[in-house]
């Protein structure tokens, strides 16, 4: 189910090869693939519906293209219409010219306001600012104590009083201006879009204070009820953004798409987890790949990129394809894949990865004992050179705390995989064409350099 | 199984960073090289959010070809690799390279065709209520039952309307696929239940972050209360900043004492102690709530593993294990289910805030695919908004 649009798109798209251009027909069939892609991604079915008939629009009747095959073509272009509608202008935060600039934070239950309203204010103090924290839900037990706590950690004053939301906005903005504060976060109780009360509540807070940014709080893992809220916050409050949270899950996000289609303001911000660092700006085309369902590649790569040499990664790579990997090169692989993070985190973000490997569970502990039998052997025996019998076997088995059946399997394994992947043949051509690039860039500040080997 | 996943994943990230950082380099340098740029603090005076400098139009092209490169080279098994890598190499200016065996792409034509065709038939066999269809595949859709169980369902009304077993009006569709959803959760009761030994009956609530799970647990202590039980609640978030205070709260707005650890104690022994004064007390019913969690964090998940061999230990008995889901969640709602059964073997399914505009569909495919049955749904913030669920009424609310 989870296939890749690629895969789909394969088998519908290869005899358009003779013809010149994207013809009607096939054009239909994929973007029927793309619609079961999209609302499998939680993207709402009237978002869904408008961006089909611009991709339609886009794709039929255009010529195909020399150097992508049809199926690469259209992914082209509905990767484009996704990181067009997920991105356009970023938001610009202009400070206030009379401090201090209020933030107001709005959303459903559970959306994670209050720990963004600690993470909001940890970012503004990274840019130079001196937020005041303003706990503003005085419904939910304990949301108070919770940002008061969340507060200290990140070191902002939290105000509050025992009064009415409304009434605790307004004297936390007079409080930050006597204490000299240039930023004021106000974090909100969480309430449903159908609530007339409740939602004439956070009017009026708004109305209180005047907020110059307010932001929607939403779930990454919402599903088509998104829109349905979004336009009703946005019709209450005028959104100015909005921040998605949870992003760290695999929920393929596709809220995100129909909020940022309906409401028309920027993704500003997403909440990578618990802690009140996980906290980054928006990419607009890391979300398209993970909506189309092809992983987060792009985060992979730039998670390797501060823990991963490139060059032993090259070097690996190329043994890999000319089939000289050996136990030797995987130890030492493997030990800088685990300095990028857990091999489980890995296995959501690699794209094309079958359903039953994808829901895998990779044990961190059968990690080690890998590298511990490994590292029960001689450098002979990792690289190769020496055949390993029934004895060594055993040495290995008895020197790693394992059993000779692990050993045997691994041997086994591995063997195997090399062999899958020497018949791989053109990934050689592949590796070594990239390498022959003329490289004209400069990367200043990256450990990345294009190398100039030759043909491998 | 575990050991090739291993070495197939290890290997996969080997070839994917090997290449598709290669592949990244190249991609941003068209931008005239950024990298660095977004991480770094944004000057005082303005704070652009985001790329804002990055030329759109030429940033997706080469992301979804560096994309579909990187997932080519990821794909260590399947030569379908092969023919992206090949295009994109000739984009290049390489040379055309031959044709490849394939056998495994081949495999995948067959599939995609499949599923096409399946798909086809269908709207090829759509008579006269066209528009009738549309409209309950769209309320379907909008509930979030997903495009899985939608097809299904309204497959096999068609082939009901088809074979005349249904008439084919509107009225008659409509009855006939409510009775079809309803039936998805026959045999279930909203009952939870109860040990039948000596120690007190333990229910351990589970699920991902904001779901519910604390309020939820101050609902059940009130009702549970109400019918005359003694209950205790064990404070298992550990976590969460002021997670305990607030289910102190509920303690005191239900009537059930409460067992707390210290801030970043060890969840289990929190649970322990609490299962261990219920029985010291003679309290019938401990109710423990749990750190919200996602369930793709490996280590947290095997904490809750443990919580749950705690929790099943003597004096307590372990009868419930309950699944807290956000109404307002999507497909994921039912990966959710899957991770936490396979972890801790959920029991039962809450499904909260019902309230709102979410229809909670996906427990439709919760039930018909894991067996879970829907044991609650929460209706507010309120200690007495809970109820029990009730099949015809979640149904009818499907399409109101």
């Amino acid at each position: 189910m989870l296939e890749t649009l690629t895969d789909r798109f394969e088998g519908i798209l290869t005899r358009l090869r003779s013809r010149g251009r994207l013809g009607d027909e096939e054009v239909n069939e994929v973007l029927r693939e793309i619609r079961v892609a999209l609302l499998e991604a939680d993207v709402n079915l009237g978002v869904v519906r408008d961006l089909v008939e611009r991709i339609r629009a886009r794709c039929t009747g255009a010529a195909l293209s020399k150097s992508l095959t049809p199926a690469q073509q259209v992914i082209k272009v509905v990767n484009e219409e996704l990181t067009t509608t997920l991105g356009g202008e970023a938001l610009k935060l202009h400070y206030a010219s009379r401090p201090p600039t209020i933030v107001l934070l709005a959303g459903l239950q559970g959306a994670g306001k209050t720990t963004t309203a600690a993470k909001l204010a940890r970012w503004f103090k990274q840019q130079g600012r001196q937020p005041l924290l303003i706990a503003a839900d005085l419904q939910r037990p304990a949301a108070v104590e919770q940002l008061r706590i969340l507060g200290q950690e990140v070191g902002v004053t939290v105000f509050s009083e025992p009064s009415d939301p409304v009434a605790v906005a307004r004297k936390g903005v007079a409080e930050a201006e006597r204490l000299g504060r240039d930023v004021v976060i106000v974090d909100t109780a969480g309430r449903l879009a159908i609530d007339t009360a409740l939602m004439a509540e956070v009017r009026a807070i708004s109305d209180a204070v005047k907020p110059h940014y307010t932001f929607f709080v939403i779930d990454a893992m919402t599903g088509q009820d998104a829109v349905q809220t979004a336009e009703a916050f946005n019709e209450t409050l005028a959104l100015d953004g909005v921040v998605l949270t949870k992003v760290d899950g695999d929920a393929r996000g596709g809220a995100a798409l129909s909020v940022k289609h309906v409401v028309g303001k920027p993704i500003a911000f997403v909440s990578t987890g618990e802690g009140t660092a996980d906290f980054e700006t928006f990419h607009p085309d890391r979300l398209a790949s993970r909506i189309l369902g092809m992983g987060d590649v792009l985060s992979l790569i730039e998670k390797a990129e501060r823990e991963y040499d490139q060059g032993t990664a090259e070097k690996a790579t190329e043994r890999l394809m000319a089939g000289q990997f050996s136990l030797e090169d995987f130890l030492e692989q493997l030990q800088q894949i685990k300095r990028i993070g857990p091999l489980q985190g890995m296995l959501g973000m690699l794209p094309g990865v079958p359903k039953d490997f994808r829901n895998a569970k990779i044990d961190d502990r059968d990690v080690g004992r890998i590298e511990a039998i490994i590292k029960s052997m001689t450098s002979d025996e990792r690289r190769g050179v020496a055949v390993i019998d029934g004895s060594r076997r055993l040495r290995i088995a008895n020197g790693s705390g394992t059993s000779t059946t692990e050993v045997n399997n691994l041997l086994r394994q591995f063997k195997e995989m090399q062999k899958m992947v020497r018949s791989l043949g053109p990934m050689n051509r592949l590796v070594s064409g990239a390498k022959q690039k003329p490289s004209k860039r400069k990367q200043k500040g990256s450990r990345f350099t294009p190398s100039t080997r030759g043909p491998g | 199984m575990a050991l090739i996943i291993i070495v197939a994943v290890a290997f996969a990230v080997v070839l994917v960073l090997g290449t598709g950082v290669g592949v990244a380099t190249r991609r941003r340098s068209r931008t005239g090289g950024r990298p660095a740029h977004e991480r770094r603090p944004a000057p005082p005076a303005e704070a652009p959010l985001g790329p804002a400098e990055a030329p759109v139009a030429t940033e997706p092209a080469s992301a979804a070809e560096a994309v579909a490169a990187a997932q080519a080279t990821a794909d260590a098994g399947a030569g379908a690799a092969v023919e992206e890598l090949r295009a994109h190499e000739a984009g290049e200016g390489g040379t055309e390279p031959a044709t490849l065996e394939r056998p495994v792409l081949r495999d995948r034509l067959g599939k995609a065709r499949r599923l096409l065709g399946g798909y086809l038939d269908g709207i090829r066999g759509r008579a006269v209520d066209d528009a009738t269809f549309d409209e309950l595949e769209e309320a379907l859709l909008l509930a979030d039952a997903g495009l899985a169980t939608t097809t299904k369902v309204l497959d096999d009304l068609r082939a009901k309307v088809r074979s005349g077993e249904i008439e084919k009006a509107p009225e008659a569709l409509l009855a006939a696929l409510r009775a079809d959803l309803e039936a998805t959760f026959s045999g279930d009761s909203p009952e939870l239940a109860l040990g039948e030994g000596e120690g007190p009956t333990v229910w351990l609530f589970v699920g991902v972050n904001g779901v519910g799970k604390t309020t939820t647990i101050g609902k059940v202590a009130a009702r549970e209360r109400d019918a005359g039980k003694r209950v205790v609640l064990a404070a298992g978030d550990t976590f969460r900043a002021a997670a305990g205070e607030q289910l102190e709260t509920w303690a005191e707005r239900s009537g059930a004492s409460l067992v707390r650890g210290a801030e970043g104690a060890d969840p289990s022994s929190v649970i322990f102690d609490a299962v261990a004064h219920a029985a010291a007390r003679h309290a019938d019913l401990v109710l423990a709530d749990t750190a919200g969690r996602l369930h793709t964090k490996v280590n947290l998940m095997e904490e809750l593993r443990k919580v749950r061999r705690i929790a099943e230990r003597p004096p307590g008995q372990l009868t419930e294990v309950l699944l807290v889901l956000d109404a307002t969640t999507g497909q994921n709602g039912l990966v959710q289910a899957k991770q936490f059964t396979e972890a801790v073997g959920v029991t039962g399914v809450v499904l909260t805030k019902l309230d709102g505009t979410a229809k909670g569909g996906v427990v439709l495919a919760i039930r018909s695919e894991l067996g879970l049955p829907i044991k609650l749904v929460g209706l507010g913030e309120s200690v007495a908004d809970l109820v029990e669920f009730d099949p015809a009424e979640f149904v009818a609310a499907l399409f109101g």
